[in-house]
């Protein structure tokens, strides 16, 4: 199971398949179209959706000509639901650092400290 | 040093999970000096004071912020404490270096690198980098942390993957 989530965090990690990802989420699309805009093979592509294939990310149509590459949003999703709520809590932390450092700047913090440097 | 576009701000935090070793990678820009971020990490009094997690207060158990050095802290909420702690492998003016596990699993033990990058004009961007003992435990924190259902993120990510 988390080798499976290993592989889909894996699989967004790269940008190529992320921009694949993304134009499908507009529409299903062929190896070949999606192929278009890359300055890279077929097989290169093929690879890629591989990749995201092994992930649960895209499926491929049963139609023996075109097999047009379809996105399962619903995985799609959820993994970035997760990492919005992981980005949400850093973010809760790094706002509580903005203010300790908005009154180191004010020099608030310049009353009696015991703390010796920390490098000391 | 890692070298990034300093025309972007990072005013959000920008979380990367790594695509070949289990780690993550975290870029936010503070409008502080690199030297006032270093001290909000080693400084006992500030560090309570942010790293939470949310809804938590903090109590530092155990403190020496030097190269070799080790912590220990707690975060509570509601009677139910918690308790994380590590060794400071490496303290240097732009680079803070520290080991880290939640007590509850204290196998699983990351290794957190926080690189202070100076972008003039009184911003720092942070570059913390966490890498976790295993994808597994990686996943598992990105996923949703220790506090909140691992197990319900995985069971309905095993049901969709099942349908499909």
């Amino acid at each position: 199971m988390t080798d499976q989530l290993s592989r889909v965090f894996g699989a967004l990690a790269d940008p190529t398949r992320r921009d694949i990802v993304a134009r499908l989420s507009d529409r299903d699309a062929t190896v070949g179209e999606l192929a278009e805009p890359y300055a890279m093979s077929l097989q290169a592509v093929s690879k890629h959706l591989r990749v995201l294939e092994e992930a649960g990310l895209v499926t491929r149509g049963r139609d023996a000509q075109r097999r047009p590459v379809h996105l399962e949003a619903e995985v799609f999703d959820l993994m970035t639901m997760w990492i919005e709520r992981y980005q949400r809590r850093a973010e809760e932390r790094y706002t509580r650092l903005d203010a300790v450092l908005a009154d180191l700047q004010e020099g608030r913090d310049e009353t009696p400290r015991e703390t010796k440097d920390a490098a000391s | 040093m890692t070298t990034t576009d300093q025309q972007t701000r990072y005013e959000r935090a920008v979380i990367e999970p790594d695509a070949t070793v289990p780690a993550v990678h975290i870029t936010r820009d503070f409008r502080a000096t690199p030297e006032q971020l270093l001290r909000a990490h080693t400084d006992p009094e500030l560090f309570a004071r942010w790293i939470g997690p949310d809804g938590m207060t903090t109590r530092i158990d155990h403190w020496d912020a030097r190269t070799l050095g080790s912590y220990r802290y707690v975060s509570g909420h509601d009677g139910t404490e918690y308790g994380f702690r590590g060794t400071f492998p490496e303290i240097s003016e732009h680079r803070l270096v520290q080991t880290f596990c939640y007590e509850g699993m204290p196998e699983a033990i990351a290794l957190e690198t926080m690189t202070f990058e100076d972008l003039g004009d009184g911003w720092t961007r942070l570059h913390a980098f966490s890498l976790c003992d295993s994808f597994e435990g990686r996943d598992g924190m990105l996923a949703s942390g220790m506090e909140v259902g691992v197990h319900d993120g995985y069971a309905k990510l095993d049901r969709l993957l099942a349908e499909g």
